[in-house]
Parts: C-alpha cells; structure tokens; sequence
C-alpha cells in the first residue's frame, strides 16, 4: 500500500484527529489482511475445492493443496505482515514502546 | 526389557527430569509471577511456550492419524488449528495485552461487569476441562503402551506426573518447561517425518514430497474398501467442514489459556510477534502431519496388502496388547481397514495410535520410536499444565477471592489455587479412563464452547464501545446454552443432525448467535459510562503518545 509513504498530518498537541486517522489506518489493514485469510481458507480450500482438485501440481490437487498446506503458510505471512506493518504505523503515530523495551528487567 | 522400552525409558527420563529441573529452578511465590510470569519472558521464548501449551495430545498423537483416515476433510484439523492464530494476532492480542490483567475472565470483568466475569470464569473452567481430558487420554495412551499398562493405569501415572510441576512452578516454571517441551515434541515429529519422507520419495522434506504418493494412496484406499484419499466431503458435507473449521478458529483464538499466554510478554508490540513465532512454531508441526498422514496410511495398507495373518508386520502384534489395534477373527488375509470398530472391517486401526505407531509402522530403528513417545508425551504434559493454571486461576482469582472471600493474603490464594489445580486433575483423570470420544473429538467440543462464549464478547469489547454488560451476559449465555444443548442432543439423546451440521461445527453457529443477542440487547439498554468509553479508547494505541515521533528519530532497537 502506497499510501504510508504520504506526510501524515502532524497535529498540534492534544488535538485527538490522530487517534482516529491511527484507528481507521489500523482497521483497513485488519479487514484486508482478515479478507486474504477468508480467501485462502475458506474460498480456495473449501468452497472452491472441487473445481480447483482438477488442476494438479507435483501430485496435490491443487484445492487439497490449499486446504493441507497452502493456507497454513499465508496465515503465517499474514500474522508477520500485521506485526511489521503496526510496528510502522506505530512509529509514525508515535506511540511505539521504545522506551519499554529498552527497560530490561 | 525390548530395545523399543530401552529407548523409551531413556527418553522420558531424560525429557521429564529437564522439565522437573527447570521447573524446580524457577519455582515462585508471588500470585503474579504464578498467573503471569510477572510479564518478563522473551518474544521468540513466549512464541514456544505458546506453541507447547497450544500444540496437545491432540495436534501430535491424534491428528495425522485422524488426517489419514478423513483424507481431505482432515483439513478441517489443519486449517482450523492454525487459522485461528490470523484471529488472535489481528483481534484480540495485542488490544488485551494493553489491558494488561491476569486472567480472561478478569478483562470481560473489566470491561462489562462482575457478573459476566463469574459467568465468564465458570466458562473457562468448563471449556478448560473438557480439554484437559483429551491430554489425560494421550498422555494415558502413550504410558501405556510404552509401560505395558492397562490405559486406566496410563492415565493414573500421567496425573501424577502433570500434578507435580504444574502446582510447583506456575506460569513462570511452566512457561520455560514448555519451551524445552516444545523441542522436545518439535524433533520427536520432524525426525520420523523426515526419515519416512527419505525413504518413501527419496527426498528429505515431507511437506514438499508427499504429493508425490496420493494417487498410489488413492488407489490403495479403495482396494481396502476406504474413501478415496483427495475426494473431498467424503467424511463431513461441504456445509459442515465449513462450519467446523470456522468453529476451530474462532475457537482458538478464544481459549482462555491461550489468551492468557500474551499478557506475559513485556509490550503490545511483543504480543503481536509472539503471535507470529508461535504459529510459525505451529506451522512447522501442522504442515508435516498432513505428510505422515499419508506416509503412515501408504505404510500401512502396503504393509498388509496381500500378507497372510501369521506374517503380519511386528508392530501390528505390539499395539494388539493395548487394544486399540484389532484384527478379525478367523480371516487369512486383511482386505478391509478401518478406523471404526463398528465396521467390522478386517484391520481395525484407533486413529491415536497412528503417530505412536508411524515410526514402527515404516520400520525406523528404536531410539526413533522412544523419541516419538517422548514428544508425545512433553505435548500432553505442557498443555495440561497450562489448562490447569487457568482452570486454578479462574477458581481462585476470579471466583473464591472475589465471591467468597475478599481479601485474602498471596500464601492464601496460592493455597487454594494449587488445591484446584489437584481437584482438576483428579476429575480429569477419571474422565481420561472414561472418554467421551477420541481425544481430538473431545478437544474438539472445548473449541465450540470457547467459539460460541468468549471470542463475541471480547472482539465486541474491543472494537464497539457502545457494547455493554447486559449485552454481553445475555450473549454468552445464549451461545454457550445454544452450543451445549446442540451437542449434548446429537451426541448422547440421538437428534439428528440439523443441515448435516455435526456438533463439532456448531460452535460456530454459537459464537454468530452470541453476536447477535449482545449487539441487540446492547442495543436496548443504556450505553456503558465514560470512564469505560476512555479505557477502550486507550487499549487502542500501545502506548502515550510522544511529542516527536518515532519516525523521525533513529535508532530503534529491533530485537524481538
């Protein structure tokens, strides 16, 4: 998504916009991270299953594929793409925790 | 004593006395460091111990087995176990680590009010449970075979293993016994997995090869009059894998001990990666048992495909004993193979004893067999210790301190946590001899009363402040009720099932209702008051803002 690299608005302090701008920012990659989840799962492995086993690669058909492998590797990226993606995000909200976690115990 | 009991032993031994040694040394005496581990423990650590705690008797014994027998609907298993890791990271994780509590039932208390918290903690003593049964049961099935006990024996003898370090070390014991477990119960799968995959395909790395035998797979399983292997829907209707799949997800990421697991990480931001190893950890188990699916039932069938019955493999006569491997009487050679008794196929085969088996199936030498047992048993153990710590802290923190007796000192609810810790194995042991189905099926019933209870109201306590007490109370209740009685129904009074709708897929059907029934008296009753307006507000952003962000600045420390 290219629109991370956009100026974000830097209001003066305790003005609240950023909060929603951070919150909204947040939900749209929750939902299109959530809608490549419901794809590969349940849209490629289950619903789409049948018509997709015709289509064989290495031996796996290809929808038994996605059911037994497939969605189980995007779900790991998915998990990888949101906590890289927040880290970002958070940084440029400035509401990391890089203060926290320099603070070992 | 065989080579087999030799290794097995040695393995054990070694495996439970660094478990008991770790636990030992990081015994604690503070409620926190007991429920939480005082929140200290590394990302990539916390990843493990989650992996360990999630990954049961269920993912390591049974589910390549019941993979190998359902074919494609064995997906179900595999996405629905890992799938719902997407749900926790995205919705629930990081939001619940800034609240920053002890318990799951102490957020719901927070965030809507005491008595959903009862109802909440008596849920999660329910669903804790049912799913400590199902470790009781695999830690039982392993002890006995390797210990030549009946199982009612195997089971006593995994009781009071768990009851030793889960009451001794709490959260912070268990959490670091757990990542030894999950190295333990990560080699014990990759290595027989790895090997068999050499040996059948002549290429070492199972999720890459196995393909390569489905179509010989497909055919043997028709020969011995089983459903083709890649058919789909050949177990369950189209409608139900949904369905059950979807229940499995939502269960996951609402299973109390679970959740509680990320509010040991130090930030919001380590609960987002914990998330990311633990499944990365999980990954690396649940996309190998597809493979050993296949390469033990392609063993298997091969195995006594036209043998007469005096020259049956060995390891058919070393599972007789346990029960769980039968053979028909007065038959010369097997032509049917099943994993239901009430087949009355040739060769019946338990799905439990699949994994166990696998190794001996494809003929690996003996200390492979042992290492296997050992995996299986550091799967049963970590996950049954960290039910038992929820099932004591929803006993203790979130209902006799707060009902009963307010106040209390730490010695005092230590006390009393660890007594409910006992009388949780103890009801669990007796269930593990008298099971209400297979291991993953039972664990399977613990996934839909968490999906139709928790997941709801704790997404809607996130992401729709307008989400109140009365809602949620009325939702849980309606989910969890709606669940229960549906699966009591079709399981034990014979109802049929509604749309081909199975009991394991009805959680999901809960978890909707109790959407519904939450946003809508939500909706009737007055709004939550402001000052929890302003709390939810604040989980939203992991920390305070800084006059200058980050983004500007340099250096930032990315050790995760």
């Amino acid at each position: 998504m290219a629109d991370t690299r956009r100026p974000v608005p830097q209001p003066p302090p305790g003005d609240d916009s950023w909060q929603e701008e951070y919150w909204r920012r947040n939900l749209r990659l929750m939902v299109l991270l959530l809608s490549i989840w419901f794809l590969v799962s349940y849209v490629l492995g289950i619903l789409l299953v049948e018509p997709l086993n015709n289509i064989v690669i290495g031996g796996f058909p290809l929808g038994f594929w996605f059911a037994q492998q497939g969605s189980i590797y995007v779900f790991v990226l998915l998990i990888l793409v949101y906590a890289v993606r927040m880290d970002r995000l958070d940084q440029e909200f400035g509401v990391d925790e890089r203060d926290e976690e320099e603070d070992v115990r | 004593m065989t080579p087999i009991q030799f290794w097995t032993f040695l393995f054990i031994l070694l495996s439970f006395g660094l478990y008991i040694y770790i636990a030992w040394r990081s015994r604690v005496r503070e409620t926190s460091g007991f429920y939480v581990a005082g929140q200290g423990i590394p990302t990539v650590a916390n990843g493990a111990a989650v992996a360990a705690d999630w990954m049961s008797a269920a993912s390591f014994i049974s589910m390549a087995g019941l993979v190998a027998f359902l074919g494609y609907d064995g997906a179900i298993y595999l996405m629905g176990w890992t799938g719902g890791y997407v749900l926790l990271a995205l919705l629930l994780a990081p939001y619940l680590r800034k609240w920053g509590k002890f318990t799951v039932p102490e957020y719901v208390g927070d965030r809507y009010s005491e008595l959903v918290r009862t109802m909440a903690a008596g849920a999660a003593i329910f669903v804790s449970f049912t799913y400590v049964v199902g470790q009781m049961r695999g830690g039982g099935i392993v002890f006995s075979r390797f210990l030549g006990l009946p199982i009612p024996g195997g089971v006593a003898v995994a009781m009071a293993i768990i009851f030793t370090y889960a009451v001794l070390g709490g959260m912070k014991g268990i959490t670091w016994t757990q990542v030894a477990q999950y190295s333990v119960l990560i080699v014990a799968y990759l290595i027989p997995g790895f090997a068999i995959a050499q040996r059948l395909t002549g290429f070492p790395v199972p999720q890459v090869t196995f393909g390569t035998l489905l179509n010989e797979l497909n055919a043997l399983s028709v020969q011995f009059g089983l459903p083709n292997y890649t058919e789909p829907f050949t177990a369950r209707p189209q409608i139900d894998v949904f369905l059950v799949t979807l229940s499995l997800m939502i269960g996951t990421a609402g299973l109390p001990h679970v959740i509680i697991r990320f509010y040991t990480t130090r930030t919001v931001r380590g609960a987002r990666y914990s998330a990311f190893w633990a499944l990365l950890f999980i990954a690396l188990l649940y996309t190998t048992a597809p493979a050993i699916g296949v390469f033990s039932k392609y063993n298997l069938l091969e195995g006594v495909d036209g043998q007469p019955i005096d020259q049956l493999p060995q390891w058919i006569g070393n599972w007789e004993a346990t029960g769980l491997v039968t053979i028909a009487e007065g038959i010369d050679v097997i032509d049917s193979v099943s994993n239901n008794p009430a087949d009355g196929a040739d060769l019946t085969v338990d799905n439990d004893i699949l994994v166990l088996a696998t190794p001996e199936i494809a003929g690996l030498p003996a200390p492979i067999v042992g290492l296997v047992a050992a995996g299986g048993l550091a799967a049963a153990m970590s996950t049954a210790a960290g039910l038992l710590l929820v099932i004591s802290s929803s006993v203790s923190h979130d209902v006799y301190f707060r009902r009963f007796k307010t106040g209390a000192s730490e010695r005092e609810q230590l006390r009393v946590g660890r007594i409910a810790m006992g009388a949780g194995v103890l009801v669990a042991g007796f269930f593990g001899v008298n099971p209400p189905g297979f291991v993953a099926q039972i664990v399977a019933f613990a996934f839909g009363l968490a999906a139709s209870s928790f997941f709801p109201i704790i997404v809607l306590g996130i992401f729709w402040k307008r989400c109140n007490a009365q809602g949620a109370a009325a939702g849980l209740l309606t989910g969890l009720t709606f669940t229960t009685v549906y699966m009591i129904g079709t399981l034990y009074l014979g109802w049929p099932h509604v749309l081909g709708i199975s009991p394991e897929g009805i959680g999901a059907i809960g978890a909707l209702l109790n959407f519904l029934v939450t946003i809508a008296v939500s909706k009737m009753t007055p709004p939550p008051p402001a000052h929890l307006r302003e709390m939810i507000e604040s989980i939203r952003y992991p920390a305070a803002r800084r006059a200058v962000p980050a983004a500007v600045a340099t250096g930032r420390s990315d050790r995760t």
